[in-house]
């Protein structure tokens, strides 16, 4: 054989071009193995491609119908009731071409008089262009045209449904009638779920004057619309008659179509925030069965990188064959990820349809897709780089003589590149948590819990091999003793299963306890609540009649609360027109359209906030505290208070925003009268509670003689009672509303029942997710599995001798990684419920018991698929194999 | 062009070390055909590793074509492979997931050399298998593997070839065949060839045998072939 001329040396390009195809023709038999690896990368990638493109689309949506949202170019509301400079004022803006519509929102009883049912209401009495922008659908088509035409009403079709009634029913509204002409199909921006806590009805304005509905005391919401001419923008109309507006109507909001957008938009990115986080959790999960999986395949690679080796590859080239290969297949695999993320995103629309605030149109977001799959690659490829790197140690010695795989790796242990990349891997999960949460201390938090989750279930497997090394005994059967060498012989699969299995376990447990003890808090909340109807809206002067008609109920009054409306008149001596002055003028510039949450990350070192200035609080007087409150900081009122000056006790999440300390003046204007007080004492109040609870409380004598309505709390024994007292009530007192309290926890609970179907899929989706992760990590060992098995067999061991082998290891093994997941997810559940809810922890043993279980099972099932081969092949043929 | 220099080779086994190879000295010119023999535990295959770059001594010095080898690291006695150096093994060694003409492009491609498809063609003919080219090692068989084997490791040209049991896994007919295959390589392209056998017959085909017993160097003597 001749030496013969050799053609010259390729350039760096075309070489690395030659090496690709070494590459590819060298992965042949591997690929669809390596293509199961990379699917556990998949789902993860599905997640975050399905959240952030419904995002994209809910966001695009909104903006698209911000108008629509609005019901016109510029919005605002006020609690003040019409007066001539506010009617002066919307004739001028006319005059000069704004057109406006008005709206009188306010609750109310309903009462359908051919069925007595009565049910509290959200009365809209609209102005006869209401809204400019939008359409509200009825059914039929052309009841909301002939809405103005007379006494004529359209309600929510669930109105209908709780009170047995129908269309041509006439319903009262205090002490006006009106006739139900057609339901409502569709109204911009409302949220469809809001209709089972509050129906809606339609009523003309002209005739809220004869309900006899809005008194003293009423919660009033004025609306006035404007619609602009065209090329005058928003922006231009409140900066040019903003002030004014707000003058006129004393401190009422004003905003444009942006204000909701963003403030919509802030809510769905909250949402957004939060499922980001668990698709998050996801991918590194995959990340993890990626590293197992690819790890089984470096061992199967020591052969041919030995040849390779001799033949003259540098340790550079052979990783770089072998990285190559695993990164085209995790970009096959997030590829797969982005196009079912596509398909699930589709299908949000269907599933989140009565939580959505606007009709969103899906469609592709080609931004979402392209970072979901450069996310999905550079994790895939991260994690399989890892196991990869000590491929480049492989002596050529061992194409001469072949040591176990562990042992031929057994010099990679401390390499600097494999610490590189282990550090690269949890810069990379701390960057991706970082762009995930919304606050840097979230992203650290999510960070840190992802590592002390791993640290754990690492420490534990390495607990369960040191036990079963230890704790091993002689006597025991052969096949359980031979399951439980399994766990700590040298290339063992402990660490891998453990930590696969058990974070799928802690994940979903987690998902199952926190929504158990949500559940369960409020219904203990509801079932503490005494009381199981509540009246509101009663005068002063209704008070002796509504209290005689429920002692001869003989149902038992819990409670009769005074309630005073006030705003802040001054706090410390500067009047409140000073302080918002103060504070709009240190307002940024472009401000309109910006949501709370800008607002409240930009606000909190400076002044009392202006919509605190502003708002009306419902305040009320009293000697004690209640049981859903304690003292913070300060002293009760003291008894018997002889000075001119009256005490106050705020809610302690207020008082910041408020700009106040203890000892602080605040002067409360009460219809008109000042009344000064000084600050004694803060208060945390548990809002979650079902009663009454207040910002701000009084010492009796500082507002026993002011102007008061009062709420009123009653138990009656059961549903029909319930309803029976309240037709009583609202039939004498029609100004008067009423709460169904059991009516509002089975309606909680429905609203409930639909989160918890979304937390279901969410853990199905970690579930199926736990499949792929689980074969890679099981695959890790399955050449020595298979070896050791046909031994076995020539040996003379039986099939159901071998299967109860492989059972005792998987057993083991699925059962401490499911424990170990079980005690994370009760820890994480903890600190859920204790820093971000709130509600006291009770650990769900049933559904973990039950994610547990599952879990054993799929660990037990793979284990003994993977096995299968050890049954099918003949001892000749495996160890000519082998 | 191969010189073994007061070479010693021992592994840590417990608190004792193993000495598996002491002071082997010797020197093979270019173009010579070697066999170093010697029976199971006598250290030949690991002197092999050593004269090869596989594997690095504990003590003293292999000079390959004036490099030595023990002054190198890993990627660079890899690069020397690549220039220098073939490979056959008892077990054939081939990558499974490459067809015969692949395998025999392998060392080119990592050389980056142009025009590697060409010259593994002619190389396979060479050997007979120009009927084989796209058949996977499992399609082939023992002998046909090891002349797959064999025109690889001519690939890249080699200034010497080792060859670990070339013969081992093959019928007596087949062994010959390769063994005759091997002498006439040797005799057209001068490559030096150092067989490492247990198999005195086979050793026999050679001009020289060096004997190991022991981890040492007993006897190194030229054979009839040499005259």
């Amino acid at each position: 054989m001749t030496t013969g001329s050799i053609e010259p040396r390729a350039g760096a390009f075309k070489r690395a071009l030659v090496l690709c195809g070494v590459a590819w023709r060298e992965s042949r038999t591997a690929r669809r193995r390596l293509l199961l690896y990379m699917s556990s990368i998949s789902l993860g990638v599905a997640a975050l491609v399905a959240i952030d493109s419904f995002s994209e689309n809910v966001i695009q949506s909104v903006h698209e119908q911000s108008k629509a949202l609005l019901g016109g170019d510029v919005s605002s509301s006020r609690q003040n009731a019409r007066t001539p400079a506010i009617d002066s004022l919307r004739d001028s803006l006319s005059h000069a071409g704004f057109a406006s519509a008005t709206a009188t929102n306010f609750n109310s009883m309903a009462l359908v008089q051919r069925t007595g049912g009565t049910r509290l209401v959200q009365v809209h009495a609209v102005s006869p262009s209401y809204p400019f922008y939008g359409n509200i659908i009825s059914a039929p088509a052309q009841a909301w045209s002939q809405l103005q035409n007379a006494h004529n009403v359209i309600v929510d079709p669930s109105l209908l449904v709780s009170l047995d009634g129908q269309i041509g029913d006439t319903v009262s509204l205090g002490s006006a009638k009106f006739v139900v002409i057609g339901t409502l199909k569709s109204v911009p921006g409302d949220v469809g779920i809001s209709a089972a806590i509050g129906p809606r009805v339609y009523i003309p304005e002209r005739y809220v004057d004869e309900t006899q509905l809005v008194v003293f005391g009423s919660r009033v919401e004025y609306e006035t619309l404007f619609k602009l001419p065209t090329k005058f923008s928003s922006d231009l109309f409140i900066s040019r008659f903003g002030k004014r507006i707000q003058q006129g109507t004393q401190g009422g909001n004003i905003r444009g179509a942006g204000y909701n957008e963003s403030r919509l938009a802030n809510a769905i990115e909250e949402l957004h925030d939060f499922l980001a986080i668990v698709g998050l959790v996801a991918l590194l999960l995959g990340g993890i069965g990626v590293a197992s999986g690819v790890h089984a395949f470096a061992m199967r690679k020591i052969d041919p990188v030995a040849v390779l080796r001799c033949l003259g590859a540098t340790s550079w080239q052979v990783l770089g064959i072998y990285t190559l290969q695993a990164a085209i297949m995790g970009l096959i695999g997030a590829a797969a990820g982005v196009a079912l993320g596509v398909g699930i995103q589709f299908m949000f629309p269907r599933v989140l349809h009565d939580f959505l605030p606007v009709d969103v149109e899906v469609h592709l977001a080609p931004s979402a897709m392209l970072l979901g799959l450069l996310i999905g690659v550079w994790v895939a490829l991260l994690f399989a780089m890892r196991p990869l790197v000590a491929l480049r140690r492989v002596s050529p010695l061992q194409a001469l003589r072949r040591e176990p795989d562990s042992a031929a790796l057994r010099r990679a242990r401390f390499d600097p590149l494999r610490i590189v990349l282990s550090l690269a891997i949890a810069a990379s999960v701390l960057e991706l948590g970082l762009s995930r949460a919304n606050t840097v201390q979230r992203g650290i938090g999510f960070t840190l819990a992802i590592a002390g989750a791993i640290g754990i279930l690492y420490l534990s497997a390495s607990g369960l091999s040191w036990l079963a090394r230890r704790s091993l005994r002689p006597s025991w059967p052969f096949p359980l003793r031979q399951g439980i060498a399994s766990l700590y012989r040298p290339g063992n699969q402990t660490r891998a299963v453990v930590l696969a299995l058990g974070f799928g376990v802690f994940l979903m447990g987690t998902l199952y306890q926190v929504q158990s003890n949500i559940l369960r808090s409020l219904g203990v909340r509801m079932d503490q609540a005494r009381a199981n109807v509540v009246f509101f809206d009663v005068q002063d002067n209704q008070l002796p009649g509504i209290d005689s008609i429920i002692r001869a109920s003989h149902y038992e009054l819990i409670d009769e609360t005074p309630i005073v409306p006030m705003r802040i008149a001054a706090i410390n001596g500067k009047a409140s027109k000073d302080l918002l002055a103060e504070a709009e003028k240190s307002r940024p510039s472009g401000r309109e359209g910006r949501g709370p949450r800008q607002d409240r990350a930009e606000n909190r070192s400076r002044g009392p906030r202006p919509w605190m200035l502003r708002r009306e609080f419902r305040s009320t007087f009293r000697d004690s505290l209640t049981e859903s409150e304690h003292l913070t900081s300060g002293k009760w009122f003291a008894a018997n208070r002889n000075d001119s000056i009256g005490e106050v006790s705020l809610d302690t999440g207020i008082v910041s925003d408020m700009g106040v300390k203890l000892g602080d003046t605040i002067t409360w204007n009460v219809q008109g009268v000042m009344v000064p007080t000084v600050v004694t004492s803060t208060r945390a109040v548990r809002w979650q509670s079902f009663s009454p609870n207040f910002f701000a409380v009084f010492d009796a004598k500082s507002l026993e003689k002011a102007p008061k309505q009062f709420a009123i709390l009653v138990r009656a024994p059961d549903e029909t009672a319930i309803a029976h007292l309240q037709r009583d009530v609202v039939s004498g007192y029609p100004s008067v509303s009423s709460l169904d309290l059991s009516l509002v926890q089975r309606t909680v609970t429905n609203v409930l029942g639909k989160v918890t179907m979304a937390i279901r899929f969410l853990a199905l989706i970690s579930l199926a997710l736990g499949v792929p992760v689980l074969f890679s990590a099981v695959a890790a060992t399955r050449r020595e599995r298979l070896r050791e098995g046909v031994l076995l067999k020539t040996l003379g061991a039986t099939r159901h001798q071998i299967a109860r082998i492989m059972l005792s290891e998987y057993a083991l093994l699925g059962a401490l990684g499911a424990m170990t997941g079980v005690l994370l997810s009760t820890l994480a559940s903890w600190a859920l419920m204790h820093w971000i809810f709130r509600f006291a922890f009770v650990p769900a043993f049933a559904p973990a018991a039950v994610v547990a279980g599952a879990m054993i099972g799929l660990a037990v099932a793979i284990g003994l698929i993977t096995g299968r081969d050890v049954f099918a092949e003949t001892p000749m043929a495996a160890l000519r194999e082998s | 062009m191969l010189v073994a220099r007061d070479l010693s080779k021992e592994y840590r086994s417990g608190e004792n070390p193993l000495t598996v190879l002491r002071d082997v000295n010797f020197t093979i010119p270019q173009g010579a055909f070697v066999a170093i023999v010697g029976p199971s535990g006598s250290g030949k295959t690991t002197l092999l590793g050593l004269l090869a770059g596989l594997d690095t001594p504990s003590r003293g010095q292999v000079l390959l074509d004036d490099a030595d080898l023990t002054a190198m690291n890993e990627d660079q006695r890899a690069r020397l492979r690549g220039e220098k150096v073939g490979f056959v093994f008892q077990s054939f060694q081939l990558i499974s997931t490459l067809t015969a003409l692949e395998n025999v492009q392998v060392p080119l491609e990592l050389r980056g050399d142009s025009g590697a498809s060409a010259r593994a063609r002619d190389l396979l003919t060479r050997v007979g298998l120009s009927d084989r080219l796209h058949h996977f090692p499992t399609q082939l068989s023992g002998g046909e593997q090891q002349r797959v084997a064999i025109a690889r490791a001519f690939s890249n040209s080699p200034r010497i070839l080792f060859a670990d049991e070339p013969t081992g896994n093959l019928d007596s007919e087949t062994g010959a065949r390769i063994v005759s295959l091997l002498e006439s390589l040797n005799r057209e392209s001068k490559t030096t060839i150092v067989l490492v056998t247990h198999d005195l017959t086979l050793a026999g085909h050679a001009q020289r045998v060096i004997r190991l017993s022991d981890g040492r160097v007993i006897s190194d003597s030229n054979t009839e072939r040499a005259a």
